[in-house]
């Protein structure tokens, strides 16, 4: 039996990435400051449903991305990224 | 007679079930993770804890079964609103463990297997408030709620009860934890609903 996986893939999280950027974030890419990998923000292992959103890198499991709406504010930790990089507006 | 008396006992029982404001009873058990599941085989898990000054204690798996042990029934209450009643638990006390612990310092950092962590005052740690928890409900404790072993202090939220417990690390200045540090409430008491930074 293989067991069920525990993450979903970052196009889940394009919901609560574009509440906070004000844009879809799925094709945005980044660079995981712990192994160095490229990806786009869809291909991150998405951690939803407890008391955050948790975007890991599907390299080496750190965490990428960490971000937290309460009644009053969103939170964001995108310091397990060493860079996003989003396609310009048109 | 014995029946009349576990009924009274049990009304009695339920009439204490009070949820904190801004939660809903479940008789479920909902799996929340912020990471995968770690897998830790019993001959190499290990809890250590660790003071202000380096020093540290640690306990192999069958030391810490090895202590004597408490079986708390207690109510979870989650700061994503859901609460479960009685559950039960087999754990070791906090006080056992740090009993032989010098120690002055005021706060506690957590760390599991995996990068989970989360801060706690030590004094909520003590007097029968807090355990290492390694069996649920009469079984082994599942990985998916922590097993082997996890951080069990049900008068705060739950993320404080760290699954997968690894080390505590003692000391004098607070350092806040996993969640703690993207606006969830340094503290997290459910029955002042502090749930986020400024509740």
């Amino acid at each position: 039996m293989t067991p069920t996986p525990d993450f979903l893939d970052g196009n889940a999280a394009a919901g609560d990435l574009e509440s906070l950027f004000g844009t879809d974030m799925t094709m945005a890419s980044g660079q995981c400051h712990g192994c160095g990998k490229q990806m786009m923000l869809a291909e991150t292992h998405a951690y939803l449903g407890g008391p955050g959103t948790v975007l890991r890198c599907p390299g080496c499991d750190g965490v990428l991305l960490r971000m937290v709406r309460s009644p009053h504010d969103m939170w964001l930790d995108a310091s397990g990224l060493d860079h996003l990089r989003l396609p310009a507006p048109a | 007679m014995s029946v009349v008396s576990r009924g009274f006992r049990g009304r009695a029982r339920d009439a204490l079930h009070q949820l904190p404001p801004g939660q809903y009873e479940t008789t479920g058990f909902p799996v929340l993770s912020a990471g995968p599941t770690p897998t830790v085989p019993l001959d190499e898990w290990e809890l250590t804890v660790r003071t202000e000054t380096g020093a540290g204690r640690r306990w192999t798996w069958e030391q810490l079964l090895a202590l004597p042990s408490e079986t708390p029934t207690v109510d979870l209450h989650c700061v994503t609103k859901w609460s479960k009643f009685d559950t039960e638990w087999q754990g070791v006390s906090l006080d056992v463990l740090l009993q032989d612990v010098e120690s002055s310092a005021d706060y506690a950092l957590v760390h599991s297997y995996g990068d989970y962590t989360t801060n706690i005052p030590v004094e909520d740690l003590l007097d029968g408030k807090a355990w290492i928890a390694h069996r649920y409900d009469g079984e082994a404790l599942p990985p998916e709620h922590g097993g082997p072993a996890r951080l069990l202090v049900p008068h705060l939220y739950f993320w404080k009860s760290a699954k997968w417990v690894r080390e505590i690390v003692l000391m004098h200045e607070e350092e806040r934890g996993f969640w703690e540090t993207v606006g969830y409430h340094t503290y997290g008491d459910p029955w002042r609903e502090q749930r986020y930074q400024g509740d």
